[in-house]
């Protein structure tokens, strides 16, 4: 028997394995071993890669280093995103492993943002936090807890600890009885084909008739072009990408932001056009 | 908390009844009468129909209402004859009644009633105190009142057998009328009133009942021997009274009120356990209204609470009511006009206003504030025209799940705040509804198609007569009805039905209604506030709202299907939803596509140690044995490979110098609360601590840190051992003397017939919940008993109680709620001058004690078993004491340490009295309730994990019946009903083993084998006595082929000799003492609860033990092998059919095979 719990264990313990390579116009003092490593989905890039970094710093000389940066075929990475978010937007219908380029210098001022410290995920992480809750709760559930709980929910994330984080963030997903769920569901929607980084709207877990929403129905609202144009085959044209995963349309809104949404408590969900082969 | 009902009457006389799980008003099944009174208790309704006749209502049960009827055949012996009917002329009647006296031939046993009929024909009783009589039933003696024995002596020149035959109460779930065979110059005229109470001034005899009556002319009659066995009673009898009644109200104790003529109210005085209609003589206090020129017109009593109505319709409470004082003090006025009011279970109010005909509850009432906050208007609509069988399995079916049906019981459990925001406020019941129904139903009387109507809900008469004229008696409800010929439209029709067009414009329509039929939960119709019905007459005497029960009467449901989503039925639709399925499947596939080839890769988080660090106490392991202040530290830590572990460190500082002592939470094996008034403590075992009997305890500050300790080390004990989500199927369960509940799943060298695995090793994980009993089947069937001996059926989830959040499911967790009584003595000793007084000798025991008279225990120091318990009775006297009491409750003995009996002599110079009261536990747990009969035992079929078909399971009711479920399957562990199994006398035990062999013991302590069970013959055919033994059993344990059995004094004993053609066995064979509870598996395999267990360093009592060496050639096995212990009190292994896997040579294929040539043949 399944239960839902184990949903978030997986969510939680979802790992992409990882090749970071060099980028090759960094002058190095001795040829740089390509690094291997398994990246939680829910964390943050520049998070979990001070491994990465000490690799490559052992080969360069101290000059050439400045702010570590990551791209992916010509794409720079935001750090901002979840790790399984840029994987899913940008490389879910490639090879594993993930081949990532690190570069140290021409750092992208125009994509990326900089990430001087750890302070600086964390401030973003919680802002994150604390934006979904205004959704969810009017803020009021996250400003009732203490500076110790938000300092275990960050904690929990940066230390990959499943169960210090859910003890806490279990109070940020209970909802009223007597309502049916959330006010409204923190979601972003990804897409590659746009220039617009997300789409991000008021969208209410439960219709006005006391129907559940699905997520068909969030999709239809706020970006119908992920799931109405249909092939000329009849073929769908793109993938609703959460996790890796693609839950079925009918899936109920609530359910899913209880259950897949990332750390940051938003639903990230990515179209991507659907694979060719 | 099973769902119960309130029952109501309309203007119109129908009756409806709404469940406490419910928010529809449902008609009375039996809907061929209109009545004016109801007055209802949990078991059944009693009701003054429209023909001025009593009736009374007996709810359905799977269990019959039967009585014995008994006739004795005496013989004496001639030299000439042998024995023979022919007696002495001084001797008894040939055919008589037990005492000889009455003169009583088999055909003169009449039925008492058109509503009973006879089970079977006489046949004789072969049974004689709990040992089987020779074939034809005599017992002989020397002579005519004399001392009967089983054998025939030389001496024997009297015999005599006794002839039994049970008839049975047939007229269930619908209205009886009372037969009035009594004297017609006695029962004049017609009744006017009706009440019915009493049930809790005396058990005696079971379910008895006081019934009241008003007559036209103002008698009051009292209506003898009503109980469960007899629920018409026998006859009624004239109660004088000062005056002329009108009304009158029995409360649940002893409280009786009426209502005079003339506006003052009578008080009964002198009812008690011995008088329940008041002693002979006893007589009537008068109550002056509260304002003199407007009488007193209506009460309604409780247990300590009076209300009353006067003619003006304010309504009153009493102030001051108690036992001592049943007539009061003042009169408080409350808020609201009302017709009438009505007192029912937990002295809870319901009242019909005066303007609108609402119903309205009180809110508020409790033990502490009798009279409540506020009156809240229930606005539960009908539902006429759902089918009637539809409409009662919701009512009936609480335990049943995973059908369509459900609804009920799961929402019932849900948090009482749930209603909070969507409740329709009503305005005061001296406040008109703005869209009063009155006025839109007058509204139609200008349209001239439908004539003019009688627009006042009082032409009640009128009304009935204009209904009449409909089809089938209930014209409003099909929707072949054109609205034009229907007066109170607005009350009765369903909207949804009515065909589009007739829509009556002004009507409140609802929007999306269409759709609503289509939903799966039965949520048709929406009734709006404004369509309520016009209420007579209601009656709470069935209807147990407590506080934590979450009433759905107060909304006007707007078809909100997520509504019913949230409160979480037992499996939402959602479950089994496709969508769910695929992401369960989608994830797994990820995991295995992402993670598979890439197990090599270094993590990117080096998994770091996680501390919690906290101030407990510690009882100190070496002496003097204390609590000390000790700091404790969890170190949680993860190996490469994901595994977790933890280490509990408790720091302690002995003579200034700062120690530890440390746990491995991987060597832990169970973690019990040991929850006190004192002390919120717990404690840890390791097997090391096992064998001595020792564990690590801790205690905590605050119940809560408690509760947060204990889930934290649990979650790690559970994760350093990979276990979590829902127990196997094959689990061994036990529960704890103080009621908690652990599950272990068993490995497979638990039963290994070599180096078996020590149960001290054994890990075990507790279960939210509270119950006295659990049973598990193989197949995942797991029942259990509360303490007050309801049944509960396992859920499939995990979790509840103190475990929330991570260790626990997120659905299939529901409230569960346990009441037990606790008890003190009340001590005395005789002395010459003042008789029994509670000043004892120096040497004495207190005057009040506990049991052994060793702990002082009086009524005010004594507090409920711990925090989680609360009172919820005051003391009373308990009169079931073992050894019986005189009338006071009062047991004499010699002396002190002594055995006592229930009757005073010369010779006894103490005694002493037992005093209960009730407390009760509410919690949640994997656990729902199987409603509505109370179970003293429970035993599920031990069967391989593939067996199919549906699974056998009995039980034995708290009344002693026993009973078959029928229905048991994986999908349905509820199973549907109950099927009764006759027995001559009640039984305390059941139990099925393999190939349905039916063990039971009845409460004399003999054993009875049921012979011809089968799947399709699921309750057999007819008791047999296997050869007895000469001692008492109280349990009995069948597994594959071996029956194992327990006495009173804890001797384990093995049936020998069972073969297929003789089930029955030969002997017992003795295999053990000091045993308290034996558990037989489906492998055979033995495990007890030993009595008690000397370790290295203490003595554990309740102690859970595995019979080592039980081999297919030598089952009753060789020795003892100790595990957990030290209060526990009950073990079922009978899931775990968990085999060891074959260890090469000489156990090829021999387990299989002895099984299958075992004694006991499929």
């Amino acid at each position: 028997m399944t239960d839902d719990k184990d949903v978030l264990r997986d969510v939680w313990f979802g790992r992409i394995p990882t090749c970071f390579t060099l980028y090759q116009d960094e002058i190095t003092e001795r040829e740089a071993e390509p690094y291997y490593l398994l990246l939680p989905r829910v964390s943050y890039l520049t998070l979990v890669t001070d491994k990465v970094k000490k690799h490559f710093q052992k080969v360069m000389r101290q000059e050439d280093i400045s702010e570590i940066w990551f791209e992916y075929e010509g794409t720079p990475l935001k750090w901002h995103y979840p790790i399984g978010l840029l994987f899913d937007l940008l490389a879910s219908s490639s090879a594993l492993p993930w081949n990532i380029t690190v570069h140290f210098k021409s750092f992208p001022e125009r994509d990326l943002l900089h990430c001087p410290s750890k302070d600086a995920i964390e401030a973003h992480f919680m802002s994150c936090m604390k934006e979904a809750d205004a959704l969810k709760h009017k803020s009021q559930v996250i400003n009732e807890m203490q500076k110790k709980d938000h300092k275990q929910l960050w904690m929990g994330l940066q230390n990959d600890r499943f169960d210090q984080f859910w003890a806490i963030n279990r109070k940020l997903m209970e909802y009223p009885a007597e309502e049916n769920g959330f006010r409204y569901i923190p979601f972003r929607i990804y897409q590659t084909t746009t220039e617009r980084p997300f789409i991000q709207k008021l969208f209410r877990p439960v219709a006005a008739d006391g129907q559940l929403h699905t997520l068909g129905d969030l999709l239809k609202e706020v970006c119908p072009s992920a799931v109405s144009p249909e092939g000329i085959d009849g073929e769908k044209k793109n993938q609703v990408m959460i996790h890796g995963i693609e839950p079925m349309l009918e899936t109920p809104l609530q359910w899913l932001s209880e259950h897949l949404s990332y750390p940051d408590n938003f639903l990230h969900i990515s179209i991507i056009p659907q694979p060719t082969d | 908390m099973p769902a119960s009902v309130l029952w109501a009457v309309d203007l119109f006389g129908h009756v409806y009844t709404l469940s406490t799980a419910g928010q529809y008003w449902e008609p009375c099944r039996d809907t061929q009468l209109e009545f004016k009174r109801v007055s209802a208790v949990r078991q059944c309704c009693w009701g003054i129909a429209a023909d001025n006749q009593v009736y009374v209502y007996v709810c359905a049960s799977d269990v019959p209402i039967r009585r014995r009827e008994e006739a004795y055949e005496n013989q004496r012996w001639n030299p000439v004859g042998g024995f023979c009917e022919k007696l002495l002329p001084s001797d008894r009647w040939p055919w008589s009644d037990v005492s000889g006296l009455q003169h009583q031939p088999l055909d003169w046993v009449a039925l008492p009633s058109p509503h009973w009929e006879w089970e079977s024909d006489w046949y004789v009783d072969e049974n004689f105190g709990g040992e089987p009589t020779e074939k034809g039933g005599w017992t002989y003696a020397i002579d005519f009142p004399a001392t009967y024995t089983r054998d025939k002596k030389w001496n024997s020149c009297v015999r005599r057998r006794k002839w039994i035959r049970y008839r049975r109460y047939k007229s269930r779930d619908t209205w009886a009328k009372i037969p009035s065979k009594d004297d017609p110059k006695q029962l004049p005229d017609p009744f006017n009133d009706l009440s019915v109470g009493g049930w809790e001034i005396t058990d005696e005899p079971v379910g008895r009942l006081s019934v009241w009556a008003v007559s036209l002319q103002g008698k009051v009659w009292y209506r003898e021997d009503v109980s469960y066995p007899n629920p018409e009673g026998s006859s009624w009898s004239l109660v004088d009274t000062p005056g002329e009644v009108v009304q009158i109200s029995c409360g649940p104790h002893d409280l009786l009120w009426a209502t005079l003529w003339e506006g003052q109210a009578l008080v009964r005085e002198g009812i008690s356990r011995h008088n329940p209609k008041g002693a002979v003589g006893s007589s009537w206090s008068i109550v002056e209204p509260p304002v003199a020129e407007n009488g007193i017109m209506h009460v309604s009593v409780g247990v300590s609470v009076v209300w009353a109505i006067t003619k003006d319709r304010k309504v009153w409470f009493r102030r001051g009511i108690n036992s001592h004082n049943p007539c009061g003090t003042s009169w408080i006025e409350m808020v609201g006009e009302m017709v009438m009011v009505n007192v029912g279970l937990s002295d809870q109010v319901w009242g019909i206003a005066c303007e609108d005909r609402a119903m309205y509850f009180r809110q508020g009432v409790t033990p502490s504030e009798l009279s409540g906050k506020t009156w809240k208007a229930i606005v539960a609509g009908r539902e006429c025209d759902r089918s009637h069988s539809g409409s009662s399995s919701s009512l009936l079916s609480a335990g049943c799940f995973f059908g369509d049906e459900v609804r009920g019981s799961g929402e019932s459990s849900a948090p009482s705040d749930t209603d909070a925001s969507s409740e329709v406020d009503r305005p005061g019941p001296n406040h008109p509804h703005p869209a009063d129904s009155l006025d839109s139903s007058r509204s139609y009387k200008g349209n001239p198609a439908l004539g003019p109507r009688p627009g006042r809900p009082t032409a009640g008469a009128e009304e009935k007569a204009d209904k009449a004229e409909g089809p089938g008696g209930e014209p409003r409800s099909g929707p072949v009805c054109a609205p034009a010929e229907l007066p109170w439209t607005n009350i009765d029709l369903k909207e949804p039905r009515r065909v589009p067009g007739h829509s009556t414009p002004g009507l409140p329509e609802t929007p999306g209604l269409p759709s609503l039929g289509l939903l799966p939960l039965g949520l048709e119709e929406p009734y709006g506030a404004e369509d309520h019905p016009l209420w007579a007459w209601v009656s709470g005497g069935g209807c147990a709202v407590e506080a934590h029960t979450a009433l759905k009467w107060f909304s006007a449901q707007s078809g909100l299907s997520p509504a019913m989503q949230t409160l979480a039925p037992p499996v939402t639709p959602a479950q089994t939803a496709a969508w769910r399925k695929q992401i369960f499947q989608q994830l797994t596939e990820r995991t295995k596509r992402e993670l598979e080839n890439f197990r090599h890769y270094e993590q990117a988080v080096e998994q770091s140690v996680w501390v919690k660090t906290g101030a407990l106490q510690w009882w100190c392991d070496w002496k003097p044995h204390k609590w000390v202040d000790v700091r404790v530290a969890l170190e949680q830590f993860t190996g490469h490979d994901g595994a977790r572990d933890s280490i509990l460190f408790i720091y302690y500082v002995v003579n200034e110098e700062k120690k530890y002592i440390h746990l491995f939470l991987n060597e832990v094996t169970v973690l019990v609360p040991v929850l006190n008034e004192a002390k919120h403590s717990f404690a840890l075992y390791t097997p090391e601590r096992t064998r001595q009997r020792w564990p690590a305890r801790l205690a905590a500050a605050t119940e809560q840190e408690m509760n947060d300790w204990l889930a934290l080390l649990s979650l790690s004990c559970c994760e350093s051992r990979r276990v979590h989500g829902r127990p196997s199927p094959q689990a061994i369960w036990s529960v704890t003397c103080k009621g908690d509940i652990f599950v272990s799943d068993p490995s497979l060298d638990l039963e290994a017939p070599e180096h078996p695995l020590p149960c001290d090793q054994m890990f075990w994980r507790q279960m939210g919940g509270h119950l006295r009993v659990v049973e598990a089947s193989s197949r995942g069937v797991v029942w259990g008993l509360g303490y007050d001996h309801t049944a509960w059926v396992y859920t499939g989830g995990y979790g509840g109680g103190c475990f929330q959040g991570l260790a626990s499911s997120t659905s299939n967790i529901y409230t569960q709620s346990d009441v037990k009584c606790v008890y003190v003595y009340e001590n005395q000793r005789w002395n010459p001058v003042t008789g029994y007084t509670s000043r004892g000798l120096p040497t004495d025991r207190y005057m009040w004690s506990d049991a052994s008279g060793l702990q002082e225990r009086t009524k005010a120091s004594t507090k409920p078993p711990s925090p989680q318990w609360t009172w919820v009775s005051d003391w009373y006297v308990d009169f079931s004491a073992a050894g019986g009491t005189d009338q006071e409750g009062w047991q004499y003995a010699s002396d002190f340490p002594a055995s006592y009996h229930g009757y005073k002599t010369m010779k006894d110079f103490v005694r002493r009295r037992c005093w209960a009261r009730k407390c009760k536990l509410v919690t949640s747990g994997p656990w729902l309730e199987v409603a509505p009969i109370a179970l003293g035992d429970v035993s599920i079929i031990p069967e391989s994990p593939g067996a199919k078909g549906s699974i056998a399971l009995w039980a034995v009711s708290d009344k002693g019946d026993v009973l078959c479920r029928l229905g048991v399957s994986e999908l349905n562990p509820a199973g549907s009903s109950w099927l009764h199994v006759g027995t001559d006398q009640p039984f305390a035990c059941v139990s099925v083993g393999a190939c349905h062999q039916v063990w039971a013991v009845a409460l004399d302590g003999s054993a009875f084998y049921r012979g011809s069970v089968s799947p399709s013959q699921p309750a057999g055919d007819c008791w047999y006595h296997p050869s007895p033994l000469n001692r008492r059993l109280k349990q009995v344990s069948v597994g594959q082929t071996s029956v194992y059995a327990l006495d009173e004094n804890g001797n384990l004993w093995y049936r020998q000799g069972i073969t297929p053609s003789y089930p029955q066995g030969s002997s017992w064979e003795h295999v053990s003492n000091n045993v308290r509870k034996v558990s037989v598996g489906p492998l055979d395999q033995v495990w007890v609860i030993a009595n008690k267990v000397q370790g290295s360093h203490s003595l554990s009592r309740g102690t859970v033990c595995h019979r080592t060496g039980v081999q297919p050639h030598e089952p009753t096995g060789q020795g003892w092998d100790y595990g957990i212990g030290g209060g526990w009190d009950h073990i079922s292994v009978r899931a775990n059919a968990t085999r060891a896997p074959k260890s090469g040579s000489q156990e090829t294929g021999a387990p299989l095979e002895e099984a299958c040539s075992g004694p006991v043949q499929c």
